[in-house]
């Protein structure tokens, strides 16, 4: 049972800034918190066409060299790799660091 | 709409069928199952994506033509690719008529993902035909999906298929009989449902997951758990730094092999050419026609191909850490050092095989979705040293770098210059990169957002297909254009010829010479005698021409090697050193090949880009030569 202090510190992360071995659940998207050039809801329907959508349960498996980008995620059957950068529009709840 | 549209559109050739699918889900495997060796492979109007068709004759009777189409994530195109497979599905292309059924193979192991293209082209109204690939590993993984169940929840045949291993291809064929039949029979009065499709917003790619999910509950047993050997070998593959190491270990072992089995082939392609060209030689009298034919065609087209050993073994390598699976672990290590360049992780694979020639390398540029991306790496494709190169930096380097340890013994001087001339190149490739991606080619930064496959042995059979494929691109490149501009540049050699009793060799009263001691001048600076200058015009044709033609202005009567060998000592005491270093600097940076520039041309379907690429190379390579030749001047005198 999760006390509500520990709801409170895992919301609002985000994918992006996770590290390898982490486990997390997604909760939301939100594209204005990442870093793109791509016209607005491009990415957001790109992340989701890669599974990566709510409800999704995900693990970062690796991590990039240098500075642990990009990183490759467990979604449910697949295994995607994206960079920090857009990782940062994948909101999460964390299950596991 | 009146009834009888839907007949008088309809070709009166065979039926056909597309094969729609997920990039790794075994599409074109179960492609070449199904045609075997009878395809054929051309291009789009307008784009350069591959359109590759085949021909089976069903267990009905019915010839069918089957149509490989780009692998997509979605109906929402993002790349020429992809917008080639949306059109086509479509019938938007006025050049391809629109299928008479789809046969969507998806890949068992990933049906979560999978599974959602299935549902965007079941909105086509077309009749579609699921192809369920990759059952054996499905069923190792303790992954048991219920065919009749997922038929039932989709409203679509469903056929289980091995597609390299050809399981359950004679089941498909019988169902593909059927479904044809099928649409025969209502294309005289058409009942499928008119096309639902539309652009799918990002509320409507949620309701096609939470679709999936139910499927998936209703026609898979047990969960499916993650591919365990891929995750061992990723382990090992994907450590940030040793990862690293390994890819570049693997990339020099690669590189190696390029140089080491292909030179036997290269010269036996080499014995047989000279093998032609002396039969040509003894048989036919002498005149414009025996030089169009040895010089021209032979000597010219000749220096492309004699690179295709060098090609198909690079193919080789790529083909199979393509079907592996490796090639986007290569694209995931390497992105964050690329992007530091402003260039895509996928740009990596065109600049490599770079190194044997910049056509195949430009090439495979294709596969990089993001135009300015592509843009930026067929701009600095020229700058990876091909191996063309390699003769007149061997030439230089026998005739002026003394056979001298450095470093302790450790390096030979000359392999040291030969390694400071690859770097020179890599490096100032990936400093225009740079430049280019932060001034006229800004724009998005295409997201990495890529899968990465399971690891699979590649099977020989699709690796072989692979090969042949790009092997015969090549060739054709080689075939047509560049021929081509093969003769232009023999011809621009060869006339006017030089008149009765000439002193000189006979390339100095022909244009090219005339061209070459017009530019005398404007290259003395650099400190290039006229003899570099005349040998620069046909050296556009193949930068190693112009060790032959060097070979010609300073009027030697050996050939081959011998001729090499005494070319060298003659340019040792006719040229001072800092020519020499100038010469190799030219050679680095300058766009000295014709067929390079045709194919970027082709490529990116612009006579701007190559024609940048010409002027910018240029007067690199003339700055360059310029800065060398003023420096060595200082330090050593002339």
């Amino acid at each position: 049972m999760r006390t509500e202090t520990e709801m409170a510190m895992s919301a609002g992360v985000s994918l992006g800034a996770l590290r390898k071995g982490a486990q997390a659940e997604i909760i939301a998207l939100d594209e204005s918190a990442a870093v793109t050039t791509l016209d607005v809801g491009e990415l957001e329907r790109r992340l989701i066409e890669m599974g990566l959508v709510e409800g999704a349960r995900i693990e970062i498996l690796h991590e990039g060299f240098p500075r642990r980008d990009p990183i490759a995620v467990l979604v449910g059957d697949s295994t995607i790799a994206l960079r920090r950068a857009e990782a940062n529009a994948v909101m999460v709840r964390r299950l596991k660091d | 709409m009146p009834k009888d549209d839907g007949i008088s559109i309809r070709p009166a050739g065979p039926p056909r069928i597309a094969l729609v699918g997920n990039p790794n889900c075994g599409k074109t495997a179960l492609f070449n199952a199904l045609t075997g060796a009878r395809q054929k492979v051309a291009n789009y109007a307008g784009v350069t994506v591959e359109r590759k068709e085949g021909l089976f004759v069903s267990p009905g009777g019915t010839r069918v033509k089957v149509i490989d189409l780009p692998g997509t994530y979605s109906l929402r195109a993002r790349s020429p690719d992809e917008e080639v497979t949306r059109d086509v599905v479509l019938g938007r292309r006025a050049d391809e008529e629109v299928p008479e059924a789809i046969v969507c193979v998806v890949d068992a192991t990933r049906l979560r993902l999978n599974l959602r293209l299935v549902l965007e082209m079941k909105k086509l109204g077309r009749p579609v035909i699921l192809a369920l690939n990759m059952m054996d590993e499905a069923e190792s993984q303790g992954i048991a999906v219920d065919a009749a169940e997922l038929s039932a929840a989709l409203g679509m045949p469903v056929v289980p298929t091995v597609a390299i291993r050809k399981d359950g291809i004679q089941p498909l064929l019988d169902q593909i009989d059927r479904t044809l039949q099928v649409a025969k029979s209502e294309g005289l009065a058409p009942k499928s449902a008119p096309c639902g499709w539309s652009e799918p917003s990002a509320r409507d790619l949620r309701d096609y997951h939470v679709e999936v999910e139910t499927i998936l509950a209703q026609a898979v047993g047990r969960p499916s758990r993650p591919h365990l050997a891929t995750r061992r070998i990723d382990r090992v593959l994907l450590q940030p730094a040793a990862g690293l190491a390994i890819l570049l270990m693997l990339l020099f072992l690669m590189f190696q092999a390029v140089f080491s089995w292909a030179r036997l082939p290269m010269e036996l392609i080499d014995g047989g050419l000279s093998a032609v060209k002396a039969a040509i030689d003894a048989g036919m009298a002498d005149g414009p026609l025996k030089s169009l034919i040895t010089d021209g065609i032979i000597g010219g087209v000749g220096s492309v191909v004699i690179f295709l050993p060098q090609i198909l073994v690079l193919f080789l390598f790529i083909q199979i850490l393509e079907d592996s699976g490796y090639m986007a672990r290569a694209a995931f290590l390497l992105d964050k050092m690329m992007g530091g360049v402003g260039l895509h992780g996928r740009a990596f694979i065109p600049l490599l095989s770079s190194f044997a020639c910049a056509v195949p390398g430009i090439m495979a540029a294709r596969t990089i979705e993001n135009r300015t991306d592509r843009i930026a790496t067929i701009m600095i494709a020229p700058l990876m040293t091909c191996s063309a190169r390699l003769p007149v930096y061997t030439l230089i380097i026998a005739a002026f770098i003394p056979q001298r340890q450095v470093l302790g013994g450790w390096v030979g001087l000359p392999g040291l210059v030969l390694f400071a001339l690859y770097a020179a190149g890599i490096l100032s490739g990936l400093l225009i990169a740079f430049i280019l991606k932060r001034t006229v080619l800004t724009g998005a930064r295409e997201p990495l957002l890529m899968e990465l496959p399971a690891y699979r042995l590649p099977r020989p059979r699709n690796v072989l297909l692979g090969l042949y494929e790009r092997a015969r691109a090549f060739l054709v490149r080689a075939g047509t254009t560049i021929f081509a501009l093969m003769v232009v540049i023999w011809a621009l050699a060869s006339f006017p010829a030089a008149p009765e009793g000439a002193t000189l060799p006979a390339i100095d009263y022909s244009v090219a010479g005339m061209i070459g001691h017009f530019l005398e001048p404007l290259l003395a600076p650099i400190g290039f005698n006229w003899e570099i200058a005349v040998a620069l015009v046909p050296g556009m044709a193949a930068r190693e021409v112009a060790v032959g033609v060097l070979g010609t202005v300073y009027a030697l009567s050996d050939s081959g090697d011998a001729m090499r060998h005494s070319l060298a000592g003659l340019l040792a005491h006719s040229w001072s050193l800092p020519t020499a270093l100038s010469f190799l600097t030219w050679y680095v940076f300058a766009p000295q090949c014709i067929a390079t520039l045709s194919v970027v041309r082709r490529e990116l379907n612009s006579y701007w880009w190559p024609t940048a690429m010409f002027f910018g190379l240029t007067s690199l390579a003339y700055g360059a030569s310029f800065a060398t030749f003023r420096v060595a001047t200082a330090l050593i005198g002339e």
